[in-house]
């Protein structure tokens, strides 16, 4: 069994201790705002965060995140009233989004960025920030990022 | 059949009780996609208004971020009048109506629009591959807004408004001249009555919709030109929007499938032995060139596939490589050339030119890589199927379903998704994920996914053509470009992708097919991703070698080209072209129309201590005529630069042994965050004729960039990609 809690809620799945936590929150779960894109943790649309560590999931077997706490794209604004998280609607205001499906990992991965270090620097932007958007939204995703440094 | 006033009407009883207005008209389109020719598109829109006074506006584009389930619906409702609040979007075909061909093409034919003699008999129904047409035009030409929207959006906008406007004179008893629209309600302003587009609806139904109604004064517009907020944005930050992939039919399985890596090969056996037992594996099913491994979870799936013994036939096309190719290519340059453009005469002209100068330029094969790997879901039950899958072409995709399925197309329902990324692979001619996965779920009652792994969307794509290009060009005495010759491989879509603007009096251009087992296919920007790389760098390339400024070399040969004129010098100031850099630093300069838009890039790139290129700065200035979303235009463009960078800086697939060698984003690299320049972006709003945003920003950025470095370090780059090259720098002295 591989025991973990997913936005809030435990988890008790028969499954194997090697699959990675991406198909366990799609294919298992139903989980399906975390995405698939490469497979080999090259690409960052299956980041979700694992004790608010931002995580390739599609890389992470769920042997090695049992007993943690995963919060998924689906999970981040289910605070009071799912009032979306300051990162979800920094995307808005700047019109982040184009095709969108790198989006999901590419929010969890700022989120977690952030909340270790609420104003990172460019260099710490490019550093941290290493998903891939193939519509090439990365000038508005750097503004985005800048508009929430708590200096800004 | 013809189809009426009454029969039109009965359609909309059918969704509702509201006002629906349909509308089609023809275009012909300079652009068509690669191995796809039309002279004479026809688009049909949607609208329709409830009693709520909800305007819902049917589009019948796929939404990829481009937009254009924001942008046509404001077309339709600036038309209108329309309080923006109010407006919903639909996606066809997401209505029955709609799905319904003989409604679209009674409509195309009561407007007294034939169909094309080539679609008919072709499909089962006509109507079926006039939709498909609509659809391919979505990609294939940058066309949703400039025909969908000029063409049907806007007409069916201001033909509902008057439709409304009447039915407000008959219900209020006044004169048509008396009344005011606005903001979705008819206003009698001198008796302070108002009637909602709601109440108005059913009374509103009753007149014909004029085809030709009048069109707003764009001083008047409300909506097009202003920034609005894209309707799809919520959605896709919050995990709740759906794509393809997210499809969860209950009872589904998964399949992975490995296909021949090297194309047309097919499959000669699989021995299984070694998943015999695995815990979720279903079936194993042998297509005529792949294999599908189909499970309970697709994990499972991918890794029993990853198990099997599998064995393809050899033929060959296994000998085949990237330098066979290149090889192939320059043998056939030296024989028979197809001509396009014969100007004056360019080899009398060559021949006389006391300075002639020639350059041979190629660019590699290109894979899509959109972000969500090809997928398609499909469910054969009762003699019936469901698909669901993201794809440009909705009603062809399910026409090309029945037709494999030997089912009628009515039987086929297509459930439409956002797609993650098209760039031209989710074309109707690009469809070999969605016909595997009919093949596996045929094996099934149960719906199965089939989901192809980022190995297999890398290796079995529909490549955007390498290509080769020959130059020779000459001058005379008193340095004036007289001469243009330039041979190439394969005939362009669209053939213009090789014209230069520029005012050359003798001019030759001209191909030569050079096939090979490679498949190819439309890849954003299409034949100009190439041609503007080649064109843009030689040009260049000859105002350095006449000591021009290449710069002012341009501008001087574009005297009959002020849009182009305009748009060059637009970059050109707000870049500061020959202002003084910080150290090291240089700007290169290109220029391309296409999709009736008219782009110029300044590059500014400098060379990093490891030889590679670093670009700064891309400043983009374009004229499409006039931005309808001005926010979606320079997000487009924006994309547009990042996607021709991402290809100038890493894109290169390479063959070997008759297969694509690249494998993942770890060999085919993409831009980061961390190598993605600031971009700038200018927009010429010059009144003219719409032209498309989704493609024309790609094509200039190599050749800007190539400019710079050339600058930078003497070199001329006449290969893409920049990531072969390890750069020395040694500037070069730069003309005035």
């Amino acid at each position: 069994m591989a025991r973990f809690r997913v936005n809030g809620t435990d988890q008790n799945l028969d499954i194997e201790p090697d699959m990675p936590l991406l198909w366990a929150l799609r294919d298992e779960l139903g989980l399906t705002g975390t995405k698939f894109g490469c497979g080999i943790a090259a690409c960052g649309a299956c980041t979700v965060q694992v004790n608010g560590a931002p995580v390739r999931s599609c890389v992470t077997p769920v042997s090695a995140i049992e007993g943690t706490e995963i919060t998924t794209i689906e999970g981040l604004a289910t605070n009071a009233a799912a009032v979306l998280a300051p990162v979800q609607q920094a995307w808005i205001d700047h019109q982040v989004p184009q095709c969108g499906y790198c989006q999901s990992g590419m929010i969890m991965a700022v989120s977690s960025l952030l909340a270790s270090n609420p104003n990172p620097s460019d260099e710490d932007i490019d550093n941290s920030i290493t998903n891939v958007c193939r519509c090439g939204t990365y000038p508005r995703i750097r503004a985005a990022i800048k508009s929430l440094s708590t200096t800004a | 059949m013809k189809i009426n006033r009454r029969s039109f009407l009965l359609g909309t009883t059918v969704i509702g009780g509201g006002l629906l207005i349909g509308y089609a008209s023809t275009r012909p389109s300079k652009h068509s996609l690669a191995n796809q020719q039309f002279e004479q598109p026809y688009l049909t829109t949607w609208l329709r208004i409830d009693p709520d006074n909800t305007l819902t506006v049917i589009v019948p584009h796929s939404e990829m971020g481009q937009g254009v389930h924001t942008s046509l619906p404001m077309m339709a409702a600036d038309e209108m009048d329309a309080d923006w609040n109010y407006v919903k979007v639909e996606q066809a075909p997401a209505t029955d109506l709609f799905a319904n061909g003989i409604v679209i093409k009674g409509f195309v034919e009561s407007m007294g629009v034939s169909i094309p003699g080539f679609l008919q008999g072709v499909a089962s129904s006509a109507s079926m591959k006039l939709a498909e047409i609509m659809n391919m035009q979505i990609t294939g030409g940058s066309a949703s807004v400039r025909f969908t929207g000029q063409n049907g959006m806007r007409v069916a906008g201001a033909a509902a408004k008057e439709m409304l406007v009447k039915a407000a004179a008959a219900r209020l008893d006044v004169p048509e001249s008396e009344l005011s629209a606005r903001l979705s309600y008819v206003h009698h302003d001198a008796s302070g009555r108002s009637l909602s587009y709601g109440e108005l609806a059913s009374d509103a139904a009753r007149f014909e919709p004029s085809t030709s109604p009048i069109l707003k004064d764009p001083k008047d517009f409300t909506l097009m030109g202003k920034p609005i907020a894209r309707v799809d944005i919520p959605a896709k930050v919050d995990g709740s929007a759906m794509y393809g992939i997210d499809a969860r039919p209950e009872g589904m399985l998964y399949a992975a499938v490995k296909t021949s890596p090297v194309f047309g090969n097919k499959l000669l056996s699989v021995n299984s032995d070694s998943i015999t037992g695995r815990r979720g594996i279903v079936k194993v099913v042998e297509l005529e060139d792949a294999v599908a491994v189909v499970a309970d979870n697709y994990w499972r799936a991918q890794r029993a596939l990853a198990a099997l013994d599998i064995r393809f036939e050899q033929t060959e096309s296994d000998i085949v490589s990237t330098q066979s190719i290149f090889a192939q290519y320059d043998e056939a340059l030296k024989g028979e050339i197809s001509e396009d453009v014969e100007l004056g005469d360019t080899s009398a002209a060559l021949d006389s030119a006391p300075q002639v100068f020639e350059a041979s330029y190629r660019v590699p094969y290109l894979a899509h890589a959109a972000m969500e790997p090809m997928n398609c879901t499909v469910h054969f039950h009762d003699g019936k199927a469901d698909v669901w899958t993201g794809t440009q072409d909705n009603l062809g995709i399910r026409g090309q379903v029945a037709k494999l399925a030997k089912l009628d197309e009515n039987d086929v329902t297509l459930h439409s998704f956002y797609l993650g990324g098209g760039f031209g692979r989710r074309l109707p001619n690009t469809t070999d994920t969605i016909l595997q996965a009919t093949q596996i779920a045929q094996h099934f009652d149960v719906p199965v996914k089939t989901l192809w792994s980022r190995e297999e969307d890398m290796q079995q794509d529909y490549y955007r053509p390498a290509v080769t290009s020959n130059f020779r060009a000459g001058f005379d005495a008193q340095n004036n470009l007289i001469a243009w010759q330039n041979h190439y491989i394969g005939k362009n879509e669209p053939a213009e992708a090789a014209h230069t603007p520029y005012d050359i009096p003798n001019q030759s251009i001209g191909y030569v097919d050079s096939p090979t087992h490679i498949r190819f296919g439309a890849w954003r920007s299409v034949a100009h991703s190439q041609h503007t790389f080649f064109l843009e760098s030689f040009v260049d390339e000859l105002a350095h070698r006449s000591q021009q400024n290449p710069y002012q070399f341009r501008l001087n040969m574009l005297s009959e080209k002020p849009r182009h004129a305009a748009v060059l010098k637009a970059a050109a100031e707000r870049a500061g072209w020959g202002r003084n850099l910080p150290e090291g630093h240089a700007q290169g300069i290109a220029l391309q129309e296409s999709f009736g838009s008219i782009v110029a890039q300044v590059a500014e790139v400098s060379i990093a201590e490891s030889g590679q290129v670093l670009v700064h700065r891309v400043t983009c200035a374009v004229d499409c005529g006039r931005s309808i979303n001005p926010d979606t235009v320079a997000a487009q463009a924006e994309s547009g630069v990042i996607f021709g960078l991402t290809a100038a800086l890493y894109g290169e697939i390479t063959i070997k042994d008759g297969r694509v060698e690249q494998t993942n984003f770890t060999d085919y690299e993409m831009i980061k965050l961390k190598d993605s320049p600031a971009i700038d972006i200018v927009t010429v709003e010059s009144g003219e004729a719409l032209g498309g945003i989704g493609e024309p920003a790609t094509p200039p950025v190599a050749a800007a960039v190539a400019n710079a470095v050339y600058i930078l370090t003497g070199q001329r780059v006449r290969e893409l990609p920049f990531k072969n090259y390890r750069f020395a720098a040694a500037p070069v002295e730069q003309s005035a």
